[in-house]
């Protein structure tokens, strides 16, 4: 059956069949007789880009565009190592980037199919350029 | 010479709401509350499709707020409609039950923070408390809390985060005087919240990339540490941008971690940086961004600038317009509250109900349940102790702000099984053991100063641990069902698996013990008169009615017979006899029968004998009636006046309400009224005994010195009424006053 946004929230009992871990674990075997059998992994328990975009689509279905974005832009830093995440929010952060190492993230995002998110750093950039809230000095990253 | 000061003002500049100042408005350090003189003119502009002036301001002055709003926080087609709308005429929707929240968060995005600002302004407070009621996000309200010790304790932290899940609070948000204490605070608030009541999320408010290392390791549900600033220089003292808290807010959501943004007013006046403007207004742009992030909520209303707002005139009321603006602009609101707003418990509860009344997603963004003392947060507007109170006042305005009542019996079950639960959890992992002296202590306790202490080296290193060994919310629950919590495991386990799912990241998301999430996408607030939306009724208001202190009302019948025999014998129908020495002493109608004692605990046998002596001390002759047909205290002594040779008499009803009356005056007058009957001594009746025979006399009587205390009525009120119920029960309608013997006993 085909998910409807308007219909199958939330999902985790509506559409339990949508919904697995990064995995393919499906959510009905996320069990305590599985965690018993040591068959399930930290690292598994954790939305899916698919789910998150599902998400995205429930909160526009719902009449938030804003948060469908953020939850769009989510969706694809899922698969993003933390750490590069953890990296990219520090540099975005006022004085510490230079527009070309802004830049260099916004590609890096792209090339890892992130295309909203490489979007919004290069919208940083451009205004940090303008509000002065790029780097005073080159910084290493 | 200087003159004396007034007693009056000195024991007033001695009250605790003296402690904090008051200051008169001073705009240019953004020291008021709303509707500043230096605040724009709201204004939106737009050229070939692009926002190119925000509220005065053109595109080449924007500043990173207002590039950010520009970009991701106004749609073009809600600006033209509401550009077509006066600010009266978009206030009055806001308080229009006809108009539905859904249009009324489209027009939002179309309003620039100047405008949102202004038109909060117009509503009065009773206006602003109706708009938040209407436009909340979610159906129904709930609430969230602070769980922190001093001493960083698990077992207590456990146990409080068990008490707080098992009434019903829906989040849980702990915080560290040690960052390296962070893991291991996580870890015992999953662990005691899920004992609690499976589905309560939890937090843990530290710095960001901790935060987020938590939340991956599935120890934490949600964070709301996401700061924003209404000014440019406010925002980059806290060395972040609107893009970098948005990209953050992406981050965590990314994990399946639900995020809460944090503002709120007088933040910028604190950090210097007000720019001259208004709180409300600062507020209104903090709002503006956070939508434009695409957060699901945001925790407001002045949060820890509190007492600042508070400082200036109507920060109650811009507190309140903050909290409005936030829901108008479809954000979940967690609203304050949280942080000490006064010394005054008046004034606290004053600006507590502006959310209280309409409720909000969570009434406050932290209700201490443990002593304040012991509150990390700075918190503890509302603690432990006020749990009474804050269940009381539900019960008295019927209205649920989030917190079930729970027995004594039921709250220490909890808190011992939590904390055994932390302890096995702790063994499990090979970290400094939970002793049972901590256990018991974490029970029973008042606060942390009743447990012992800890090896604080050995619990920070266990906190390293599980970072470097990422030890995750999974190897809790596989430990836990491993030691014979499996329903804590199950619970615990249910977390992880809501990350999976992440349905809680949609706006104002809580999670039933049941696993099912409630959200503004599937409950949502949809008010629409009375009758509709959110009611605390049915089996919730009977929850919220039975507070443990709450006794049957039966249960306080104090001195009833109890089927002893009749203090008085009847003699037969009372008739008025002659002499000015007679002094009738005329009792209710269950005196010395179906009652014994009066509400002071007053054999009657002692009270009537108390008047007889009275009279006789004075030389008057003391004769017993009861009055049958009322039992109003001013018909009985009139009718006893009436029988009276002196035509004066006492009148007692049995709860001991006592008056001295004479025959020639109108009956709901008398001599002497002595209404205070808690107060009454043996004494006082024997003197009320003595005023009623001078009167007889015609001798000159000072009145019975009486005391006074105005809260016997608050403490004895229904006691009372529930004597008077006997009383009026014993009533013979129409039946004629009779004489009772007067036995050497009396």
């Amino acid at each position: 059956m085909d998910f409807d946004p308007a219909r199958d929230y939330p999902l985790g009992t509506r559409r339990p069949d949508l919904v697995t871990t990064p995995g393919g674990i499906p959510l009905a075997d996320l069990t305590l007789a599985a965690v018993r059998e040591g068959t399930l992994e930290a690292e598994e328990m954790r939305a899916t880009p698919e789910t998150l975009r599902r998400q995205a689509d429930v909160a526009r279905a719902a009449g938030r565009p804003e948060l469908a974005a953020n939850l769009e832009r989510a969706a694809e830093l899922a698969s993003v190592p933390a750490d590069d995440i953890l990296a990219i929010y520090t540099a975005l952060r006022p004085h510490r980037s230079s527009a070309a190492e802004l830049e260099g993230w916004a590609g890096r995002l792209e090339a890892a199919g992130a295309p909203a998110a490489a979007a919004f750093v290069r919208e940083a950039a451009e205004v940090y350029a303008q509000r002065g809230l790029l780097a005073r000095e080159p910084a290493a990253v | 010479m200087s003159r004396p000061r007034s007693k009056r003002f000195l024991s007033r500049e001695g009250r605790e709401l003296r402690r904090e100042l008051l200051i008169a408005p001073e705009p240019e350090l953004g020291l008021v509350a709303m509707n500043g003189p230096g605040d724009p003119e709201p204004s939106l502009e737009v050229k070939d499709g692009r926002i190119v002036e925000i509220d005065g301001r053109s595109e080449a002055e924007f500043d990173v707020l207002d590039h950010f709003v520009a970009r991701h926080g106004i749609d073009l087609e809600a600006a033209r409609e509401a550009a077509g709308l006066d600010d009266a005429e978009l206030a009055r929707r806001l308080v229009d039950v006809d108009v539905p929240r859904a249009d009324l968060v489209c027009l939002s995005r179309g309003l620039t923070p100047a405008r949102l600002a202004r038109i909060a302004g117009l509503l009065d407070p009773v206006e602003l408390m109706f708009a938040l009621k209407k436009l909340r996000a979610r159906r129904r309200p709930a609430n969230q809390a602070h769980v922190t010790n001093l001493k960083e304790n698990p077992a207590l932290l456990a146990a409080d985060a068990a008490e707080a899940a098992a009434r019903g609070f829906a989040e849980l948000e702990t915080t560290v005087g040690v960052s390296r204490y962070a893991p291991l605070n996580a870890m015992a608030i999953l662990v005691g919240s899920q004992t609690g009541r499976p589905g309560v999320m939890t937090q843990c408010a530290i710095e960001e990339r901790r935060s987020l290392a938590l939340a991956i390791q599935g120890l934490t549900t949600y964070a709301e540490t996401l700061s924003v600033y209404g000014t440019e220089p406010v925002f980059v003292d806290g060395d972040d941008s609107p893009w970098s808290k948005a990209f953050l807010a992406s981050a965590y959501a990314s994990r399946g971690i639900k995020v809460r943004f944090t503002s709120g007013g007088g933040s910028e006046a604190l950090m210097g940086h007000a720019q001259g403007c208004s709180m409300l207004y600062l507020e209104a742009r903090c709002l503006a961004v956070i939508r434009a992030a695409g957060s699901q909520g945001v925790q407001n209303g002045s949060i820890s600038c509190v007492a600042l707002v508070l400082s200036v005139p109507a920060g109650t009321r811009a507190i309140l317009a903050e909290n409005v603006l936030a829901a108008w602009l479809d954000l979940e609101v967690a609203s304050g509250n949280d942080a000490i707003a006064s010394h005054s418990p008046t004034r606290r509860a004053g600006k507590l109900m502006g959310q209280f009344l309409p409720g909000t997603d969570f009434v406050t963004s932290g209700y201490s349940v443990m002593p304040r003392e012991d509150n990390m947060f700075g918190g503890g507007n509302y603690d432990a102790d006020d749990l009474d109170e804050w269940l009381t006042l539900q019960r008295d305005w019927q209205v649920d702000a989030g917190i079930e009542p729970l027995s004594e019996e039921r709250t220490v079950a909890v808190r011992e099984r939590a904390a055994r639960a932390v302890q096995a959890v702790f063994g499990a992992f090979g970290f400094p053991p939970v002793s049972e002296e901590e256990i018991e202590a974490a029970t029973y306790g008042r606060d942390s100063g009743d447990l012992p202490d800890r090896d604080r080296a050995a619990d920070v290193q266990a906190g390293d641990r599980v970072l470097a060994e990422r030890i995750s919310g999974l190897d809790v629950a596989r430990e836990l069902d491993r030691r014979g919590f499996t329903d804590v495991a199950e619970a615990v386990l249910g977390m992880q698996r809501q990350r999976v799912a992440a349905d809680y990241l949609q706006t104002s998301a809580v999670i039933g013990p049941d696993g099912q999430v409630e959200s503004a996408v599937n409950d949502p607030n949809r008010y629409g008169g009375p009758g509709t939306g959110y009611r605390l009724e049915g089996e919730r208001w009977s929850k919220l009615q039975r507070l443990p202190h709450v006794v049957p009302a039966r249960s306080l019948d104090g001195g009833v017979a109890n089927g002893a025999p009749p203090l008085l014998a009847e003699l037969g129908v009372a008739a008025r006899e002659e002499g000015v020495e007679d002094v009738v002493i005329a009792v209710g109608p269950a005196f010395g029968g179906a009652l014994r004692e009066t509400i002071a605990g007053l054999a009657h046998a002692d009270v009537l004998a108390a008047l007889v002596e009275g009279v006789r001390e004075v030389g008057g002759r003391p004769r017993v009636v009861r009055v049958r047909r009322v039992s109003d205290v001013a018909f009985i002594g009139h009718d006893g006046a009436q029988l009276s040779g002196s035509g004066v008499a006492v009148g007692l009803q049995s709860k001991g309400t006592a008056l001295i009356h004479r025959s020639d005056l109108q009956p709901l007058d008398n001599l002497e009224l002595f209404g205070m009957a808690p107060l009454l001594t043996l004494e006082s009746y024997r003197a009320i005994g003595r005023n009623a025979a001078g009167y007889a006399l015609g001798r000159r009587v000072g009145p019975v010195p009486t005391r006074l205390d105005n809260f016997a009525r608050a403490k004895l009120i229904v006691r009372t009424t529930l004597l008077h119920a006997r009383e009026t029960a014993a009533i013979v309608p129409g039946a004629p006053p009779v004489e009772l013997e007067l036995t050497t006993g009396v």
